[in-house]
Formats: C-alpha cells, structure tokens, sequence
C-alpha cells in the first residue's frame, strides 16, 4: 500500500518543497487566506450586532455552522480547489503528459498541486469553533464527539466532489470556470448560514442538489439536539458521509465522462 | 480608448453570462439571509424592511461587474514586466486613458452582468424600486461616479508595483476590505458604530452602497444630491492621489532604470 | 511487432465560423487510413508536412486520442483502455511541449519519475547515472527545468522518457531548435541507446539529416494517409532529391554550367557565389567539388539536404494520389 501511494507522496513533497522555498510570500499568503475568513466571518458579525437570532440559531449556532462550513471548505480548497483550474492544465498540455504516466489522471491531477496557504483560512474557521463550541449548550455524548470530528472531514469530501465536477464541466465548457464556481464558492456560501432561511426550493436545490447543508448546519441541529426547518429533519445531520459518497459517486461519474471527452472517445 | 474597452470586452460572452449566473445565485442566497435578519429583527432593520433588504442584496449582485469591486491588476503586471514605459510614451495620459477603458468595460458589463439577478430577483421575490424618474436619473448619476471612484481605487492600489515585488498582499486586503466597507456584502447601515466610522473614512461606501441608496431612492431629493457631493468629493481626492503617486512611481523608475 | 496499425482513421469536426452567427462544420480527416506495422528494434522515421497527421497518429499510438475507426496496438496492448500498463512500457518525448516540473530541478523529477515508475532505488542510481553520463546532464543536474536552454531541456527529457528502461521510444520533433552541434550528439546517443538496449525508436521529424542519421525505414505520411514505406535510399530514387551545394569562390567567375550531372540553380552578380543541385544517386558532393575545383578556387561550401516538403511533394509529383 505505501509502495503505491509513493509516486503521490513524491509528486505532493516536491509541491510542498517548491511552495516552502518562497519563505516570506507564502507567510503573507497564509495571512491573507486567514483575511478572508476573518472578513467573512464579518457578515455574521454584523447581523448579530443588530439581532439576537438567525434562522431559529442563536449567534454561537450560526457562528457554529459558519465554522464548520469554512473549515470543510479550507481543507477541500487545499487538496483539489485548484480542479477548477482545469482549462490552464489543459492550455499547457499537461493533461497529456499525465495521461503517458502510469497512474489515474485525476489522483496525477490533484496531487500535482497543494494550496497550503489556505491553512490559514483553517486556521481562522478552527479558532472561531473552539471559541464558539463551549458557548454553545451541547449535551456531549460519544456520538456527537465523533460527530463533529467526522462533519467537517465528510463535509470537505463534499466539497472536493463539487470541485472535481466543476474540473470536469470544464472539459466541455472551457470558460466554465465563472459558471462552476456559483456551485463551488456559492454551495461554501450558502453552508455557512443556517438553511433554515431558504425557502423550500432553494433548501431543496442546496441539500439534496448540491449537498451543501450536510456540510454543516445539519450537523449542527444534531450537536445543539434542535428540529430542522420543514423538509430537513434533525437526523440528517448523521448522514453527512452518505451525502459526501454521493456526490462522490457523480463526480467520479462525470470526471470519468470529461476525460473520455477529451480523448475523443465520445465523437 | 472607451471603444476599444467596449470591444475587448465583447469576446467574453461566455464568461459573462456564467458570471451572471453565479451572481445571480449569490444574490439568491444573500437574499435569504438578509430576508432571515430583517425577519429576526421584527421586520425592519435599519430602514430596511424584507423587500428593500431584497431588493438591496440583488442590487448588490448586478453592480459587482460594472464597478468591478474584485481584482483588477492589469496596472500592476505592467509596472512589473515594464510594459508601463509603452504607457507613458503614448501621447494620452495614462490615468485618464485606463480610466477611459474601464468606463467602456463598465458599460459593456453592465446590463449581461446586472440585468439576470435583478429579473431573477424581480421574479422570485419581487423588488421594491421607485415609482418616480428621478432616482433613476440621479442613480445613473452616482453609478457612474462610483465606476470611476473604483477606478481611482484600483489604480491607487495597483501603484504599489512601483515598490513592491509582489503586490498580492496589496491587492488581496483591497479586494477583502472594498468589499466588506463598500457595502457589498451587508448594508453600511446595518454595521456597528466604529465599524460604519471606519468605512466612512474610506471611499468605499462610495462605490455600492451610494448609488444603491441613491436608485432605490432610501436617498431622495437633497440627501441623494448630498451623497452625490461625497462621491465627488472623493473621486477628486483619489484621482489626484493616483497622479501624485503615479508621478512618483514613474520618477522611481526611470531614474532605477526599472 | 511493437507497433502495429491497421486502417486507422481519426477524424476531427471544426466548427469555423463564418461571419457573425453561422458556423461551417468541416470535417478535417487528420488521419486517413494508415497501416503499417513496426518490428522491435527498428528505428523508424515518421516525416510529413505540418499538418500531415504526425503527432495525431503519436497521440493514437500512446493512448492520448482515441481513433474514430480502425485497430492500434502498442506493445501489443490497447493503448486506451490499457493505458496503464503501456505507459510502464514506453517512453514519449514531446520537443515542444515539457513533461518535466517546471520549477524543480532534473534531479528531483527523476526522482519523483523513479517513484511513480515503481523503480528500485538500485536501479535508478545506476539507470539515472548512465544516462547522466551520456547525455551529459552532470552540470545543471540541479537547475530548474525553467532555467535551462532548449537543448539542456531536450537531453533532460529524454533521460526522463528513458529512465524506466521502456522497449520503445516515441520522439515527436525532438531536434527542433536545436544547434547543429546538439542535434548530432543527440543522434549519436539515440543510436547507441539502440544497440546497447535494443530500444525501438521511433521519430517524427523535419530534419532529413535526423532521418538520414538514425532511421532504417520511412514512413512518409501526407494528409493522413502514407505515401511512402520503405528505406531513405529507396525514398531518394523514387522521388529523385536533390542536394545543393552552396560554394563560396575565391575570386568572381563566370557561371558554372556543364558541370556533369549538376544543374547551376543560382549564381550571386558577381560570381562569387553560385549553388549547384544534383542528385546523390548519379554523382556525390565529393565529385562535384573535385570538378569545380578544376576550373577555380573553393574558399568555403555548404550542403543543403532537400526538405521535407520538398520530398512529400515530388513525391506527389511523381506518383500522384487517388482522388477522395
């Protein structure tokens, strides 16, 4: 097993290597990363400078929910966020030169880069949860322990799967990239506040679409033992992993159908 | 040079009418949100009542391509790589030329980019907007000064190519902090004190939050002339703060010879 | 056979617009039917014009493009569905376009090669310091690929494409931009990678000289259909190739005509300098020199071998194409 997951390892460690030569600018990059979660963060801020609840949460709820989705999406960004980049792999050709190794073209394509800056943005989204999870008032039983140990790993899975399609949409649309990230950046949006303020439709469209919920606030419900908005009941919340094997299944699906795409096998 | 922005622009149709559906979405989901604040304050926050803090949050989507309040670092790769020296050899002024150009990508973008999430908004929710010409009139008015108080800003920040190797640092804070002061994301009316102090120190509030104010008509009549005045205002300081600065930075380079 | 082909086709649909809102669908037949097959061991040079359908057919061969119709086998496996596999098999150096990592040295991409190849670390050591050896990598063995000249990224990448011992070698325009002095070393050492390891080779190429050099067979392709297979000699008497031979003379004279089997093509207005074509097959550079010797004073020469367009199209002249 570690002998087949070594070329992975070589192709991360000398992508790792490569970002930690430029010392300083990649510090000023964590901050930066940790900027935008602050400044993101702002927005729950500022409505609970002027209300006391949103959505049925209290300002520890929803800032709760606003940590664990930024968490999930740090770490999907870090691992796969630059999938949506596809179209500059294949400008450079790379995408060919994956395809003459001897490995998958998608574990070639995710391994070939590493965002490490965005840490910071982890870091941020981990801070904001270790100060806001004693505020709230959790009966911890073993389950929820392991519960919000496994939402935000399942959550990111989620977000990994959303980008890997928004990689393989670009095998047909090649300026996709503007239309893939209202499912990637907007599914991370609309996870951070609680889902209770949609209405049905876009409840709909954001849970059982683009998986978005799962990620955070049903969790969530399950944590603080609350009932779900009309549609989402509170049990869901469990069913994060399921969720994120879903979504997997259909990204593995339509990765598979982009590259077959590109070789030519569909004209 | 408006013409040529106009053009330039044109061979993105793609990508515009894929901003525009995320736009659109974005503004969908803020729309909830804003609906669920105004909703837990009891109906109305800050003047806003549901339809206006709808009505605000897509407002808020169709401006972002026109004032274009995300990055723009087309300034700063040129000071980088030298292509600047071309600028200054032309016989227009370059501040007034990208100026120029940016006013014609601005109107380019402006009804692919700002027309879907305002109908999807009209549709799904219905917006509160005026009854009357007159905003309208002094809302196109403030928009365009807000196009250009943006552009001044960018141009400013950009400026920091001419002593900085690496101007992302620059950059990223301008695009977090436009977009949070400016309104963009939460109405300035809605921020805490020292908060709403700080923005109004900055020319920000200028670039969405006035024209908003101003077309939905929350500004009428002397207020919105009086708001107008600000963007003026700080249209003038930042231009002139963009020469000044340039100026420098053109100095430093031919005498570093780059 | 290490290669085998049979009625390959590959067709492409271009959607070119013409005007503003009609677009044309035109069907461009890159690859029209080729067969041919490759014995292990052989060098092969794949010639054609730009746009013969080249690097379509390498594609094909390497499992990148799937063909629209007919059979592909590489090392006797599909190279689609059995793309893996093959890829452990065969070596691919594409001259303008970099498999290598851009901003890391040669050494840790031969390292991150040898781990994705499953090599021992043994083999790599010894395979890793042949090949440094003979492509004389030592010196910027630890520069970035970005760093490097054209023909310092060439030998680094060929050392790449060779690392993991593959049976075959696919070369796609591999001395393109390279000095004269870079494209001979390159030659000697693809020969002598030939008959130490009895690795296949096969290249596409511009240059007759790389032909003339490495490859024992031809294959002339021309719009996607092979117009030629068989030796470079062969290939000069059936399409009657001329070399010309470019003299810089002493002192001006007089126009060289009646040298036998030479035919004057260009006398500068003062004579001082003039080319002369002729075909290797009726007389060599050696017997022309010798003649005009005979008549004045040589200061320098130079010999221009017929280009590959030239060849494809007297090879059409002579043997035109049935109509489609």
């Amino acid at each position: 097993m570690a002998d087949r997951l070594a070329p992975y390892a070589a192709l991360l460690a000398s992508r790792v290597r490569s970002q930690a030569t430029y010392g300083r600018s990649f510090a000023l990059d964590v901050l930066g990363s940790a900027g935008v979660g602050i400044f993101e963060f702002a927005e729950v801020y500022i409505i609970f400078a002027n209300v006391d609840a949103l959505g049925g949460l209290d300002f520890a709820g929803v800032a709760m929910v606003f940590a664990l989705a930024n968490l999930a999406f740090a770490l999907a960004d870090l691992t796969v966020g630059h999938l949506d980049q596809l179209p500059t792999y294949l400008r450079a050709g790379t995408l060919d030169a994956f395809l003459l190794r001897p490995l998958p073209v998608l574990a070639q394509l995710v391994t070939s880069d590493i965002s490490l800056r965005r840490l910071g943005r982890a870091m941020v989204a981990l801070v904001i949860l270790g100060v806001v999870l004693p505020l709230n008032d959790i009966d911890w039983t073993g389950a929820r322990i392991a519960l919000l140990v496994i939402a935000p790993l399942a959550g990111a899975a989620i977000f990994a799967a959303l980008f890997v399609l928004a990689g393989a949409v670009q095998f047909w649309l090649v300026e996709g990239g503007d239309f893939t990230a209202a499912f990637t950046y907007g599914g991370s949006y609309a996870a951070s506040f609680p889902a209770s303020v949609f209405a049905m439709p876009m409840r709909v469209l954001f849970t059982f679409v683009v998986p978005a919920t799962f990620v955070a606030y049903l969790p969530t419900l399950v944590l603080l033992d609350l009932p779900g908005p009309v549609g989402l009941p509170q049990w869901l919340g469990w069913t994060t992993p399921v969720a994120a094997a879903g979504i997997w299944s259909l990204a593995a699906l339509g990765w598979n159908a982009g590259l077959r795409h590109y070789t030519g096998a569909g004209s | 040079m408006f013409a040529s922005g106009f053009r330039r622009w044109a061979t993105y149709r793609g990508a515009m009418a894929a901003g525009a559906f995320t736009n659109t979405v974005f503004g969908l989901i803020r729309a909830y949100i804003t609906v669920g604040a105004i909703g837990a304050a009891g109906g109305t926050l800050a003047g806003y009542d549901a339809k206006a803090g709808i009505t605000y949050a897509f407002l808020a989507q169709a401006l972002i391509a026109p004032v274009n309040i995300f990055t723009w670092n087309e300034l700063a790769l040129r000071v980088r790589t030298g292509d600047v020296a071309i600028d200054l050899a032309r016989p227009v002024d370059p501040q007034l030329a990208y100026l120029a150009s940016d006013l014609g990508r601005a109107a380019y973008s402006l009804v692919p980019r700002g027309a879907p999430p305002l109908f999807a908004g009209a549709v799904v929710f219905g917006l509160s907007m005026p009854a009357a010409v007159l905003p309208y009139l002094l809302g196109a008015a403030s928009l365009l000064l807000a196009v250009m108080v943006s552009f001044a800003c960018r141009w400013l920040a950009n400026l920091a190519a001419f002593w900085l190797l690496d101007v992302r640092g620059v950059m990223m804070l301008y695009v977090l902090a436009s977009g949070l002061l400016s309104g963009h994301l939460l109405p300035v009316h809605w921020f805490p004190d020292w908060l709403a102090a700080i923005a109004r120190a900055t020319p920000f509030p200028s670039i969405m939050q006035t024209p908003i104010d101003v077309v939905t008509g929350r500004a009428a009549g002397v207020d919105a002339l009086a708001l107008i005045g600000v963007q003026v205002g700080w249209l003038v300081v930042t231009l002139i703060a963009g020469r000044l600065v340039f100026a420098a930075g053109t100095r430093k380079l031919v005498v570093q010879g780059g | 056979m290490i290669i085998s082909v049979k009625d390959l086709r590959r067709e492409f649909v271009i959607r070119a617009p013409t005007g503003r809102i009609w677009r044309n669908r035109t069907t461009v037949h890159a690859v029209d039917g080729l067969s041919f097959d490759i014995a292990p061991g052989s060098s092969v040079g794949y010639i054609g014009a730009n746009g013969a359908g080249k690097s379509t057919t390498i594609k094909m061969l390497t499992g990148i493009l799937v063909p629209t119709s007919g059979t592909v086998r590489t090392c006797g496996l599909h190279p689609v569905k059995q793309r893996k596999a093959l890829a452990r098999r065969i070596g691919v150096v594409f001259g303008q376009r970099s498999q290598l990592w851009w901003d890391l040295p040669l050494r840790q991409s031969y390292r991150t090669l040898a781990a994705i190849h499953r090599l021992p670390a043994a083999e790599r050591t010894a395979r890793q310091g042949e090949l440094v050896e003979r492509l004389d990598l030592a010196d910027f063995l630890d520069t970035p690929v970005r760093q490097l000249s054209l023909g310092q990224r060439i030998r680094g990448e060929i050392a790449a494409a060779l690392l993991h011992s593959p049976e075959l070698l696919i070369l796609d325009e591999p001395t393109i931009g390279l000095d004269v002095l870079s494209k001979e070393r390159l030659r000697v050492f693809l020969a002598e990678q030939r008959a130490s390891h009895g690795t296949t080779l096969l290249l596409t190429t511009h240059d007759m000289d790389d032909v003339q050099r490495l490859c024992d067979r031809i294959l002339v392709v021309d719009h996607g259909r092979l117009a030629y297979d068989g030796t470079l000699p062969g290939l000069v008497t059936r399409v009657g190739v001329d070399r010309v031979l470019t003299l810089d003379l002493n002192k001006p004279s007089p126009p060289l005509t009646g040298i036998p089997f030479t035919r004057l093509v260009d006398v500068e207005p003062d004579g001082l300098r003039q080319r002369l074509a002729f075909s290797p097959q009726e007389t060599t550079a050696a017997a022309v020199l010798a003649e005009v010797g005979g008549r004045t004073d040589v200061r320098d020469l130079t010999i221009e071998e017929p280009d590959i367009e030239d060849v494809v199209r007297r090879l059409y002249l002579a043997s035109p194409a049935p109509p489609r």
